[in-house]
């Protein structure tokens, strides 16, 4: 009897709501807060030496093991040879933009995390609250709205430096952030979609059980992550918080291969640098805490735990989001170990020319799909539209194709003639090209001439 | 704080709680780091050669008619977010559906246009 009504208090679990929000105590809220910050600064130190350490091992190497046990305090080190390290401040750079743009890189990747919801209602000194600092009705604009003003922090500080490689980074980042913010933003629309709310805390509510899908007579269970249920989506989303965050294979604004440290070049090894770094981390963190509150299920816990009743009750679902963090980090650390960089423009053509328009044709999808599911719709009409949509999308596919593949041979005949034309004459290229009747271009057949030999 | 801004008066206690944090790293490290500049540590560093000419050098900056697209993608977004919240409740349904379709029909249409034009290309 007592275990039946243990089950009946924990099946509500406390789910906050958006009436929860902003009746918190003043205290409470600056608990929270200062709790965020820290533990996002910690998260970062560590989250360093986790990577290093992952990322050693992966290239069959130990990485930091001299600072601490196993290494552990190398980032606190370094943090602090960076408070302590004179600060050069180059003559030529605009002062107030210069020393501004780490500070508005770092602050809104922090705010991003004021909405991220980490548990369920809980009982905090005597308080009832959720494991949230707020939520609002936009939450997830807010999300957004803080990644775009990041990017001002990338170009401030790429355009403040006065350096032309700062500058080409500066402006790469803008460029590359804007492209992939819309793409991350369309793979949002499928949750909201299904979730029917832009608020963090809703979306996870949602996500509690799957519901099923009506098709005809036969009810078809639907997973309850949108992670399964919308595929595409997270797929899309996936790639875009690679892009946005600027992580390998999208780390073109500090690609050091060919604009030194790209906007960063100028910001020496002194705290501003640490700032910068430390705002990366933390955005880092902000994308994969987003992927975990719109795909993953949020705080709840994954299937085999949520089987225990007190899984998703009191402070447990923070560990269930620490071990999602993790998880999620550790594929950022791991298509770092395995990736190349893209080129430039590759990277742009596949925002624009890909996942856009994959992305709005899903939405479409998922729209229609969404829309069979309601009452009082015609499902004729709806399955019409879809075909109707599907047709289009199909046409204007084979339209480029047909026509990508024309240029696609008219550029290969170009190259072949092209090449005829240099085995007739190498030097028609216009490039100095040794005689091609050199003995040793000939086989063994001949006799090769060394050189230094008389 | 019981009011509609409440749960925003949040967000703005954690923005003032960063610029505090960040302010006072910023100027203990100016308390604490040692300053002897000289000519050489005050000149840009850009990839390590001694600059040339001024800093802010003309350059081609391409894709920036992505600006525009991404200008009609950003109103795209703004229009498509409420629509998914309110598309499943009561009073939406197929009129809602098809509106969308035809909105997003001319958003596809805006960037075929752009795509035909070769603005996605590395120009």
């Amino acid at each position: 009897m007592s275990l039946m009504s243990m089950t009946l208090l924990a099946a509500p679990a406390a789910d906050p709501t958006l009436d929860d929000f902003g009746h918190d105590p003043i205290g409470i809220v600056i608990l929270k807060s200062v709790v965020i910050f820290v533990v996002l600064m910690l998260g970062v130190l560590f989250g360093v030496w986790f990577e290093r350490k992952l990322i050693s091992r992966m290239q069959n190497r130990y990485g930091p093991n001299r600072a601490g046990k196993f290494g552990l305090l190398q980032s606190v080190a370094d943090g602090l040879k960076m408070g302590l390290k004179e600060d050069l401040m180059p003559r030529t750079v605009d002062k107030v933009i210069y020393f501004i743009a780490p500070v508005v890189l770092a602050v809104p990747a922090f705010l991003a995390f004021s909405v991220i919801p980490m548990g369920p209602k809980v009982n905090m000194f005597g308080v009832e609250t959720p494991l949230q600092l707020t939520d609002l009705p936009v939450a997830v604009l807010l999300v957004l709205a803080m990644a775009s003003i990041g990017v001002y922090g990338i170009v401030l500080a790429g355009w403040g430096s006065r350096s032309p490689y700062a500058m080409l980074g500066g402006l790469r980042a803008s460029a590359q952030v804007v492209s992939y913010e819309i793409a991350m933003g369309l793979s949002f629309v499928g949750v909201f979609l299904f979730a029917g709310t832009l608020s963090t805390s809703g979306i996870v509510a949602a996500q509690a059980n799957g519901g099923s899908f009506a098709l005809g007579d036969v009810d078809i269970p639907l997973p309850s992550w949108y992670m399964i249920l919308l595929i595409p989506s997270f797929a899309i989303y996936v790639i875009t918080m690679l892009g946005e965050t600027n992580r390998v294979p999208f780390d073109l604004p500090e690609g050091e291969g060919e604009l030194v440290g790209g906007f960063q070049t100028e910001y020496s090894n002194s705290l501003k640098f640490a700032v910068i770094m430390l705002a990366e981390y933390v955005n880092v963190f902000v994308v994969s805490a987003v992927s975990i509150t719109l795909f993953m299920g949020g705080w709840r816990a994954p299937w085999p735990i949520s089987m225990w009743d007190g899984a998703n009750t009191g402070y447990w679902p923070l560990l269930w989001f620490f071990l999602k963090m993790v998880l999620v980090f550790s594929f950022f650390i791991w298509a770092r170990a395995s990736l190349p960089r893209v080129r430039y423009d590759q990277l742009m053509s596949l925002g624009w020319k890909i996942l856009i328009p994959a992305n709005l044709a899903w939405i479409l999808l998922v729209a229609t799909m969404r829309a069979m599911r309601l009452d009082g719709v015609n499902q004729t009409v709806v399955l019409i539209l879809g075909a109707v949509v599907l047709a289009g999308a199909l046409a204007i596919w084979l339209r480029f194709d047909t026509t990508l593949q024309r240029r696609r041979e008219a550029k290969a005949a170009q190259v072949e003639a092209e090449f005829e034309q240099l085995q007739a004459e190498p030097t028609a290229g216009g490039f100095p090209v040794p005689p091609l009747d050199l003995p040793h271009y000939h086989g063994v057949g001949r006799k090769e001439v060394p050189s230094g030999t008389n | 704080m019981d009011e509609y801004f409440g749960s925003y008066a949040v967000v703005v206690a954690l923005f003032a709680i960063g610029v505090v944090i960040f302010a006072g790293a910023l100027f203990g490290n100016r308390m604490l780091r040692p300053n002897r500049p000289t000519p050489e540590k005050l000149t840009t560093y850009e990839c390590g050669i001694d600059p040339v000419g001024d800093g802010w050098a003309q350059s081609q900056v391409r894709y920036y008619v992505f600006t525009y697209l991404y200008v009609v993608f950003a109103v795209d977004a703004v229009f498509l977010f409420p629509w998914a919240t309110v598309f499943a409740a009561p009073g939406f349904g197929m009129t809602t559906l098809v509106e969308m379709f035809v909105f997003l029909g001319f958003i596809a249409l805006g960037i075929l246009y752009a795509w035909r034009k070769r603005v996605l290309a590395w120009t």
